[in-house]
């Protein structure tokens, strides 16, 4: 190969990673730059939080009036994400459970109907939650949980079953029979063996149900909306209704850019921590 | 003295006593689950059908008034117009993703330094919410204190102020743009699934025939994500027709109420008017339009598996 030729093509290996890397970057501003953009933006003194975020830093020193002032709505923004995470973390839990034995069930036991029993509760994916939401609306109400954070947290859960009783049937399945014979053999058995000896072999299927559980249940607006009537109840997403709303036809910006960083960093944070887990979840629900 | 034929017996009967016990177990076992789904999903659905044919006020007596709803239903403007924006939405925002989609899954797959990390940037919008998405996007596209307009007059375009969200084509456009920067990295995963699952021999055998760039995607490529581009577009469009955080959160259904969606006309009338009969037999006829789409979506499926 000639010195030309091979300083050539060095030369083209450059102009491709330049453009590889510049298309990347281009892209991922894109799609970072309005978080960032929010983050700095919120840490501005309360008098600059209504100025447009050109540029997004504090020009005056960095402070926390805009939380300060989300802080004046509702019941509080400590009491909204009390809320927020305590349904997340119940719906986390529920889901966790109910699905782990259903799993558990489905894939090592033989009954009547089971095969109909799977179906109904795939099935569920089909008809989207939107369309009976006037129902569920009543049937809480006649139970006596309309308005509260509990009746929430059991349509929370109902919505993550489809995908979650799936995902443990295919991780228990994948559990070697063998494991349980054993196990059996010494002296384990039902509840026992299933969380001492089987729970650690199906942890990453929990962790992927755990995860989508959580993200569903933090973010979701139109049922919360809905079934919450008592402001000291909010969620943070329908409190924010309230804060994007405004008083006296004034809305404080600062106030929805702390709001909207208060929404968003969890998610960030437990993706970012659990990408692995994440992304499994959903390569499995895209093959099938 | 014991025949060998009794011996097995008994074995056998405590075997099959134990087989229905476990029968019983298995039930117990998955009995949360069905409770849940049962009380929380197949009695609304059904419970949905059932006050469809009634006028129900939220307070006082429900009264059976046969297909009446669904014969106002039928001669409703509002619901064909919410029924046309979100048809209209649908069609433009699932073309809007795969735009950006396609070449971001094109762009992660291959094997170079940094695609991993492109790849968690770019899905990063995916896990927030969108009700938190749209509030972000509120801001970013308000007249004064917003950055979109005041960036734009700022590099020397008019005077005047721009004010994104005051007219149709500018609210609409500013919310499809949210729903792509929301929404892109997720199809871009669904598809990038596709591509990976092509070997790359044929790609490889294609090339050394003269293939070009081009040829190869359009005669190579696309075919064999047909599957997997059917499941992008289903997720899609189901995801928009049901859209309603974005319109609510950003526009209020404005500007001139010209953006209702499906949902949100039945929010408006089941939470808001309280006809509660009358929203059942909307959600009924939204189930109706989905269950089509599942159709059309079952066949794309089954193309894709006779190739």
């Amino acid at each position: 190969m000639s010195a030309v030729a091979r300083h050539r093509r060095q030369r083209q290996k450059f102009w491709g990673g330049f453009g590889y890397h510049a298309f990347g970057i281009g892209a991922a501003l894109f799609f970072f730059a309005p978080f960032a953009w929010t983050g700095l933006a919120s840490l501005r003194t309360g008098s600059e939080a209504q100025q447009p975020p050109l540029p997004p830093w504090p020009t005056q020193g960095v402070s926390f009036d805009t939380y300060a002032v989300l802080d004046t709505f509702g019941a509080g923004i400590w009491q909204h994400t009390l809320n927020s995470a305590l349904v997340a973390l119940a719906t986390v839990v529920l889901t966790v459970i109910v699905s782990l034995l259903a799993g558990y069930g489905f894939s090592r036991y033989r009954f009547p109907l089971k095969n109909v029993f799977f179906v109904l509760i795939i099935a569920t994916l089909m008809i989207p939650f939107q369309s009976i939401l006037t129902p569920l609306f009543i049937i809480l109400a006649k139970l006596g949980l309309n308005n509260s954070l509990v009746g929430l947290v059991l349509v929370y859960v109902t919505l993550q079953l489809p995908f979650s009783v799936f995902m443990m049937r295919n991780a228990f399945d994948a559990v070697p029979r063998e494991i349980e014979e054993a196990a059996r053999i010494d002296g384990a058995r039902d509840l026992k063996l299933l969380v001492r000896v089987l729970l650690p072999l199906v942890m990453p299927g929990v962790a992927t149900v755990a995860i989508f559980a959580f993200l569903n249940s933090w973010n979701e607006f139109l049922a919360a909306l809905i079934l919450l009537s008592d402001n000291d109840k909010y969620t943070l997403p329908v409190l924010m209704t309230a804060v994007r709303a405004g008083r006296l036809g004034a809305i404080n910006w600062g106030a929805v850019q702390a709001g909207v960083m208060v929404m968003t960093i969890p998610c960030l944070a437990v993706f970012l921590i659990l990408q692995r887990y994440y992304m499994r979840g959903l390569m499995a629900g895209a093959v099938k | 003295m014991t025949s060998p034929a009794l011996t097995l017996a008994v074995p056998a009967r405590l075997r099959r006593r134990r087989a229905r016990l476990g029968q019983w177990q298995g039930l117990l076992y998955i009995a949360p689950a069905m409770a849940l789904v049962i009380v929380f999903f197949v009695i609304p659905v059904l419970f949905t059908f059932w006050m469809s044919f009634h006028d129900w006020p939220l307070l006082g007596q429900p009264e059976w008034i046969g297909l009446d709803n669904y014969v106002r239903l039928l001669t409703d403007n509002k619901f064909f117009t919410a029924l046309k924006f979100t048809g209209y939405y649908t069609v433009i925002t699932t073309i809007a993703i795969f735009i950006v989609a396609f070449p971001l899954a094109i762009f992660v797959e291959k094997q170079r330094r940094g695609a991993g990390l492109y790849r968690t940037v770019f899905f990063m919008p995916v896990v927030v919410g969108l009700a938190t998405a749209s509030l972000l996007w509120v801001w970013l596209a308000n007249v004064d204190s917003g950055l979109i307009g005041p960036a734009i007059r700022m590099m020397g375009f008019g005077g005047k102020k721009v004010n994104l969200l005051a007219t149709f084509d500018g609210a609409f456009w500013t919310i499809i743009v949210m729903v792509v920067w929301k929404v892109a990295g997720f199809t871009m995963i669904i598809l990038l699934t596709g591509l990976q699952s092509i070997p790359t021999e044929l790609n490889e055998a294609a090339r050394i025939d003269g293939a070009s760039r081009w040829q190869r995607f359009r005669r190579l490529t696309l075919p064999l994500m047909r599957r997997t581009i059917a499941l992008a577009l289903i997720l899609s469009v189901t995801g928009s027709v049901l859209a309603f955080d974005q319109f609510y959160i950003m526009t209020s259904g404005g500007p001139q109420n010209r953006m209702i969606s499906v949902v949100y006309y039945i929010f408006n009338q089941s939470f808001v008017s309280f006809h509660l009969g009358y929203g059942s037999a909307l959600s009924i006829a939204l189930l109706a339009i989905l269950i089509v789409l599942s159709i059309v979506q079952l066949r794309l499926l089954r193309v894709g598996d006779d190739k």
